[in-house]
């Protein structure tokens, strides 16, 4: 299988700041990675590196067997990156066909945003869109070149339910026909619904690279809350413990089997609760194991 | 010149003229002092008039320059637009020489009110080989003043980089004795003029459109300048690059 992007013992840092520590990666062709972890974790200096926008500091990083600061290594690649940032006076039709000027055999215009439901955009100065509709545009500009790879860096912030699940559809579409994806989120329900694989980011290092149901399992912690008045006992699967007064926090990633123990462990308690915790909570027991 | 040079300067200039402001700003007032106080005051003298339209096109080469490169650059430098745009499959050059570009003509632009009110309001005259010497000098003073708003665009963040350009502008334009005829600036101007871009640029315009003489210390100080800026352009655009790109 070939690769697309590499990172071979990546790091990266900003000053003292050091984003990216010793990371590996392969991407393979027709693969659909999701990049998961909190905000900070390194995920958008990973994507900066893989397509050319800065260099690593340490360890190498491949497009296509080749630098990705060579803009020729770059006709194969489409970028979306984390802010948007349309030059305003600009219509959308405008804003295409400028990136189109830059592909060889770009996509039509027409046929981009039809593709991606902008069709009746064009004309419209990209200054007076709304949030959403300029993050479809930026999306959609990711795909003007027909790339090979595409590097989509929280592509659905700031997007309402409906746009959000346009915009998968159009990157289910890419993938179909055989387009390799990257993308980066911070939230699980995004790259459940698109990735079959997942790369977890914390701390500048990769956690896990796995599938979406072994990921799941990892990072899916639930929090059980109860007030008991005795201390709860050691119980498996209890990854973290906090107490806050008489109320006990219990992270878990199995919160049936807790609750179960609990109850045959005839542990007095009142006011139970289970919640989902965040990712950022999740990738604190994650880094913390 | 690559075609992709031309696309950018192409969008450019559409950018530019959708927000006209930018334009009015470096083609008015150059056209209003032009029909405020060259047609009824001196339009009727054939060489105070031909002097004063060298001085007014220097002043443009100088300010369109300064604010377009110095204050444009600096905008864009701040745009997350700027960073798209090189994951796209092209270097750097594109970009810069559509800047160029875009620049001169937007330059050109703002030349040709006063030009055209020069000929048709007042008895300001060249003969068809000076026209083409003055051409050249236009070509030629906007080096130094492209480099020198580049530098400003390139070193600053965009509020400091606005103030510095109106800081510069009009010491370089009465410091230059653009708004005097030739010696009729106060003394100690006369004397700091030669030496400063503005003043020496609008030296050599003078020799194109009539017979002041060119002073080789003027035209050594001019080329003097336009090093130093290349200097601190090229010095702050790699800065700037290894800050944003490194």
């Amino acid at each position: 299988m070939m690769t697309l992007a590499r990172a071979i013992d990546v790091s990266r840092s900003y000053g003292s700041v050091l984003a990216l520590d010793h990371v590996d990666l392969d991407v393979h062709a027709g693969e659909l990675v999701g990049l998961l972890g909190p905000n900070g974790a390194g995920k958008s200096t990973l994507v900066n590196l893989l397509t050319g926008v800065r260099r690593p500091t340490g360890g190498r990083v491949e497009l296509c067997g080749g630098d990705p600061r060579d803009p020729a290594t770059r006709k194969v690649l489409g970028v979306t990156p984390q802010e948007t940032g349309l030059p305003s006076a600009l219509r959308v039709g405008e804003v295409v066909d400028f990136v189109r000027a830059h592909y060889p055999d770009p996509l039509g215009r027409d046929e981009l945003l039809d593709r991606f439901g902008l069709g009746d955009l064009v004309r419209r100065q990209t200054g007076g869109l709304s949030g959403g509709q300029k993050r479809r545009v930026a999306v959609a500009l990711a795909f003007v070149g027909r790339p090979r790879i595409v590097f989509l860096d929280e592509p659905t912030t700031g997007l309402d339910v409906a746009a959000r699940h346009a915009l998968w559809n159009g990157v289910r579409q890419f993938h179909a026909e055989g387009g390799t994806v990257v993308l980066t989120s911070h939230y699980l329900e995004e790259v459940e619904a698109l990735a079959s694989r997942v790369v977890v980011v914390g701390e500048g290092r990769v956690l896990a690279d796995d599938s979406v149901a072994a990921v799941r399992g990892l990072v899916a912690i639930r929090r059980v809350s109860l007030t008991t008045a005795v201390p709860v006992p050691d119980l498996p699967g209890v990854v973290g413990t906090e107490r806050d007064g008489d109320r006990t926090h219990l992270l878990t990633p199995d919160a049936d089997r807790l609750v179960r123990d609990l109850v045959s462990g005839d542990v007095p308690f009142r006011d139970l609760e289970v919640r989902p915790t965040s990712l950022e909570e999740a990738f604190l027991t994650l880094t913390a194991a | 010149m690559s075609s992709l040079a031309l696309t950018h300067a192409r969008f450019q200039l559409i950018e530019t003229l959708r927000m006209p402001m930018a334009l009015i700003g470096s083609a008015f007032f150059p056209a209003a002092s032009m029909i405020f106080f060259v047609v009824p005051f001196i339009g009727s003298n054939p060489l105070y008039a031909t002097t004063a339209t060298a001085s007014m096109v220097t002043f443009v080469v100088m300010s369109s320059n300064l604010f377009q490169y110095g204050i444009g650059v600096a905008e864009d430098r701040a745009q997350p637009w700027d960073p798209y745009a090189r994951t796209l499959p092209a270097g750097a050059a594109p970009r810069f020489l559509g800047r160029i570009l875009a620049g001169l003509t937007l330059m050109i632009l703002s030349l040709i009110p006063v030009v055209v009110i020069a000929a048709v309001a007042t008895k300001a005259t060249v003969t068809p080989g000076q026209f083409v010497a003055a051409l050249g000098v236009t070509v030629l003073s906007a080096v130094p003043f492209t480099l020198m708003g580049l530098a400003i665009g390139y070193s600053l963040p965009t509020k400091a980089a606005v103030v510095l350009a109106q800081v510069l502008f009009l010491p370089l334009a009465f410091g230059g004795g653009l708004m005097t005829g030739p010696g009729n600036a106060p003394g100690f101007i006369e004397t700091i003029a030669p030496y400063l871009p503005t003043g020496a640029a609008v030296r050599l315009m003078w020799a194109a459109v009539g017979d002041f003489p060119v002073q080789p210390a003027s035209v050594a100080a001019l080329l003097a300048w336009t090093v130093a800026f290349a200097g601190v352009a090229g010095w702050a655009y790699r800065r700037d690059e290894g800050r944003r790109f490194s």
